[in-house]
């Protein structure tokens, strides 16, 4: 590969190649500030590679190449090579990580106590994670929960924040200063923008949190906060994790001891100034 | 008919209010049981018994609430459709 970049993101080190040289340079300027893998020694590589060669020049694709593929995967056309790196990122967390039970989740962090929060795309984790760190709070990561089993300890992984369609003007009116990737229009998903993660973010990403409050927010429904019993956040949040069955014994162990020690309340929310407040209620009430 | 538990060890048990969360170590597979599911695997383990001694191993422990023998048999099928209890 041409065009490289190495980044640690918390715990996990990634090596991305390229044989292009616009999404690597996409990469390094959302990732900038991100420390280089300890002695250069990667968890996971990642390939962005022309399908065939002369895909390349007459109809730019890339697809997804690395230590674990999807079979069949289509390729994303080349304007959309940052999404698919950000993609295979996930894909190789999602199916080669167990040093950590992975939960898909976004997490703040408030007095060093973590806010975890799960649930389907389109819940509004991302956004009501952005909102909550325009607000103060820590990103700790808003596609993985990385749960340690020997602690209990929820590790940060703060990439930046993968937004869809409406809830990129929202975010930018709470969050003035913030920073942003390139607008990637016509995807899978809709129109995706990534927002920087904020410098306290990576600057303290070694830096663990205690769950304190899992949520499982939905958005777009009438406000509701219910209280979920243990039995059932376990349930929601085996479903929620990538790598619970392949973690094992480890993984029972870590999901159990998070739902007996951690409350769990299901936030239905029509908006982010809804669903801000209702978050800051429930955490009061800890 | 004859029930065999799991072995003494097999199984890891963590109470989640009205239910049980189960790891079944040989599969590998969690099992979310209510009662009387933990009950009947915590007198089965490491044993193999009929349904008279499950009964009388059961009433020795617990009060036994509408617990029939006709209820004892679909439980323990259930158990055994997912490879907890082994039925002949």
């Amino acid at each position: 590969m041409r065009h490289r970049i190495g980044l640690r993101v918390g715990p996990v080190s990634f090596r991305i190649g390229s044989d292009r040289q616009a999404p690597i340079e996409q990469l390094r300027a959302l990732y900038a500030g991100y420390p280089a893998p300890d002695r250069d020694i990667a968890d996971h590589n990642v390939r962005l590679e022309a399908p065939r060669p002369w895909r390349r020049w007459l109809r730019p694709q890339v697809r997804v190449a690395g230590d674990f593929e999807l079979p069949g995967a289509m390729p994303l056309p080349a304007r959309h090579a940052l999404l698919a790196a950000e993609m295979a990122m996930n894909l190789q967390m999602a199916l080669g990580h167990r040093r950590h039970l992975l939960l898909h989740a976004a997490t703040v962090e408030r007095g060093g106590r973590a806010l975890v929060m799960t649930g389907e795309s389109g819940a509004g984790k991302s956004t009501l994670a952005a909102l909550l760190a325009a607000r103060g709070w820590r990103l700790m990561g808003d596609e993985f929960a990385l749960i340690a089993p020997d602690t209990g300890l929820a590790h940060a992984f703060p990439r930046p924040v993968s937004l869809k369609n409406e809830s990129v003007a929202a975010v930018r009116a709470a969050w003035p200063e913030a920073r942003f990737g390139p607008e990637l229009a016509g995807t899978p998903k809709g129109t995706i923008r990534h927002l920087v993660a904020p410098a306290d973010a990576v600057l303290r990403m070694d830096e663990p949190a205690r769950p304190a409050l899992i949520l499982f927010p939905r958005f777009g429904a009438a406000p509701e906060i219910r209280s979920v019993s243990p039995a059932e956040a376990f349930v929601r949040l085996t479903e929620a994790s990538t790598n619970y069955v392949a973690m094992g014994e480890r993984g029972f162990q870590a999901l159990t001891r998070l739902v007996r020690e951690v409350p769990a309340v299901a936030l239905d929310y029509p908006d982010g100034a809804a669903g801000l407040a209702a978050v800051e209620r429930c955490w009061a009430e800890l | 008919m004859r029930y065999r538990g799991p072995a003494v060890g097999a199984l890891l048990h963590e109470p989640l209010d009205l239910f049980t969360a189960v790891f079944h170590r040989p599969s590998g597979a969690t099992h979310l049981l209510a009662e009387p599911a933990p009950q009947i695997l915590a007198a089965l383990t490491g044993k193999a018994m009929d349904l008279d001694a499950l009964m009388a191993a059961l009433a020795a422990d617990h009060e036994l609430v509408g617990a029939t023998r006709a209820v004892l048999v679909e439980r323990l099928a259930e158990l055994g459709e997912a490879g907890l209890v082994e039925v002949r």
